[in-house]
């Protein structure tokens, strides 16, 4: 009998079972339920509407709230919104809430997920979010779900799932210093297309990823989402360890679990990270791939540095390192994750300057922690393209009106070639700055 | 929650990877679902993401909604072509359609979290064709889905077509979405 991929032990042991087999539909037991407040408010109606008004959440532990999405504008309704998490969190007395305006505020969910200690090898995390699948960079399941079925876990701490086959992706070598996470995810959204791994797993593996620090590897988990994916995974090594153990601040027991050295993989990939070039999305898909060099020189009108794929600590340091002593010629707008990586910038320094120093003294505008313009969001949003501009952008999705108005055209590229081209105002090669 | 035998409407075509922000625009996302007047507000921003070329196809700038109606398209069926529903979990897409009066849509395939919440949220049924159906039928026509034998009749032309068998999820859109398949096969307690 065939060994089992991470995904499908993960998902086996979750069902209470020996073994699962792609396809099968199991229901399972999860660890971590994970809301916000666009999809708050309605998870809130199903779980009340389903289990009476006076119904308790299945475990009051194993919930997290984390508004993030429309946070900073004057949305009346935006803000009613996060006073519904409020009034939910108060009625269940939950402990895990990162209300704004308080020191516990954090941001974005994903990035906030895993600084909080919430996210552990071999569990499963579902969340109300299709970037969930973001935790899949420490080793467990976790995906994107809706209101109804957010709801239903709410109410019994469980979940039908179908196993997904698993979908391998192996690299090779070590990432030079101009390359980035966001260049290897491209490449491999845009060579399956962004249905080419729909329903499925996508499990990353070989020396190319373990080298890399857990910020990229959730960059790589980040965007599965991207070519359709269920969930992206890597299996958990000492750097994993190392980062959960030193956030584990609740103090939480988890169980590492790895693949079976003959399990079975639908689909592989091999790729040498020493031949790869900086890559780009083109408007208006994530999987429209180019490689950076082809489109030197197309003029832009903004660059937008943030989300929780692209506005971590390491994509801060990325573009600090190309931005230091030099000056942008469009708008550039910088915005932070979560606020742990807002008070980094003020503290970690480059060259004797603070990285806020760096990105304000390049003429960068910074923003507050929070998803912000990646989706869009209310008119008011920080950074949201408002007109049919052209976005040079570190987020995750480029479809027509992600970022706002819907003929506006966004390039997705890494940290290193947002920077490098928001001091030319046109698209640039970030191996121009590494000669 | 019964199905209902015949699905009979005007049908609206767009075309491959029709994405949430499409479906519904982040911005609009601030309506709550859960209070039946916002959640009728869902079905006027219902596919106004959508570039006006890419609407309404094969002619394109065809507006989903006509100038007499407000919240409810004159549509009743949908047809996409690949990964209908691509992009974020926003369960607000599938609510969006429902609200617009969307009863079904008819793909090549799905993107999974909208599928999921689609069946799971009983606010439409997603069928799957196994060739392109969006090439063949022009928005305005007239069709009818009978369920019971998987098949879509072209009023307008008289052609007709086979769609897939629901398989998995048939029992659960028969139930009429999560909460009442759960409650059917023992999952949960049926409510009092």
């Amino acid at each position: 009998m065939a060994g089992m991929t991470l995904t499908e032990k993960i998902l086996a042991k979750h069902a209470q079972r020996d073994r699962v087999a792609p396809g099968e539909n199991i229901w399972v037991d999860v660890d971590v339920l994970m809301t916000h407040d666009v999809c708050g408010p309605g998870t809130i109606g199903v779980f009340h509407k389903q289990f009476g008004k006076n119904a308790k959440v299945w475990d009051r532990d194993k919930v997290v709230i984390i508004p993030d999405h429309y946070i900073f504008t004057a949305d009346a309704m935006a803000n009613r919104n996060v006073d519904v998490l409020r009034a939910f969190v108060k009625e269940q007395n939950l402990p895990h809430f990162y209300d704004v305006g308080t020191d516990r505020y954090k941001g974005v969910c994903h990035i906030a997920l895993a600084e909080e200690g919430h996210t552990r090898p071999g569990e499963v995390l579902l969340g109300t979010d299709s970037h969930t699948c973001n935790a899949g960079a420490f080793g467990e399941f976790a995906t994107g779900i809706g209101n109804t079925d957010a709801g239903f876990v709410m109410g019994t701490g469980k979940l039908w799932l179908k196993t997904p086959p698993t979908m391998r992706f192996v690299f090779h070598g070590e990432l030079p210093p101009w390359l980035m996470a966001k260049d290897m995810i491209l490449s491999v959204i845009g060579d399956i297309g962004c249905d080419g791994a729909t329903y499925k797993a996508m499990e990353f593996d070989g020396p190319g990823v373990y080298s890399l620090n857990m910020e990229e590897r959730m960059t790589l988990c980040n965007m599965v989402i991207e070519a359709g994916g269920k969930n992206g995974v890597i299996a958990p090594d000492q750097v994993t360890l190392d980062y959960v153990n030193a956030r584990n601040k609740l103090g939480k027991k988890y169980e590492v679990v790895k693949g079976d050295p003959d399990a079975t993989f639908e689909f592989e990939k091999v790729y040498d990270l020493a031949k790869l070039k900086p890559v780009i999305a083109k408007p208006h898909s994530p999987d429209n791939k180019a490689f950076v060099d082809e489109l030197v020189g197309m003029r832009l009108d903004r660059a937008y540095i943030g989300s929780c794929t692209g506005g971590k600590i390491t994509d801060f340091r990325a573009a600090a390192k190309i931005l230091n002593g030099n000056t942008v010629k469009i708008d550039t707008f910088i915005v932070p994750a979560t606020t742990e990586i807002a008070k980094n910038l003020k503290t970690e320094t480059l060259d004797g300057k603070t990285l806020e120093q760096v990105f304000l003294n390049a003429g960068a505008k910074i923003g507050e922690a929070s998803c912000a313009a990646c989706l869009g969001g209310p008119a008011d949003t920080f950074g949201r393209l408002n007109s049919a501009i052209r976005c040079i952008s570190t987020t995750n999705r480029n479809f027509p009106g992600r970022m706002g108005n819907k003929e506006a055209e966004v390039f997705l590229a890494s940290p290193l070639t947002v920077a490098a081209s928001a001091l030319n105002g046109f698209i640039t090669d970030p191996r121009e700055y590494f000669a | 929650m019964s199905l209902p035998e015949i699905i009979r409407g005007k049908v609206y075509i767009l075309g491959d990877n029709v994405d949430t922000d499409q479906i519904i625009p982040a911005q609009y996302l601030t309506y709550n679902p859960a209070i039946p007047e916002e959640y009728r507000q869902f079905g006027k921003y219902a596919l106004i993401g959508v570039p006006g070329a890419q609407g309404g196809l094969p002619k394109g700038h065809i507006p989903f909604h006509d100038a007499t109606d407000d919240f409810v398209s004159p549509y009743t069926i949908l047809i996409g072509g690949k990964n209908f529903g691509c992009g974020s979990s926003r369960e607000h897409a599938p609510i969006a359609l429902n609200a617009a009066g969307i009863k079904a849509v008819i793909a090549e395939f799905y993107a999974r979290i909208f599928f999921r919440n689609a069946v799971n949220g009983g606010y439409l049924i997603p069928f799957e064709t196994p060739f392109r159906l969006c090439d063949k039928v022009c928005t305005g026509d007239m069709l009818r889905i009978e369920l019971a034998s998987s098949t879509v009749v072209n009023e307008t032309t008289g052609e007709v077509f086979h769609l897939r068998p629901l398989g998995d999820v048939a029992p659960i859109i028969e139930a009429g979405g999560l909460f009442p398949y759960a409650e059917k096969t023992g999952m949960l307690s049926p409510k009092s």
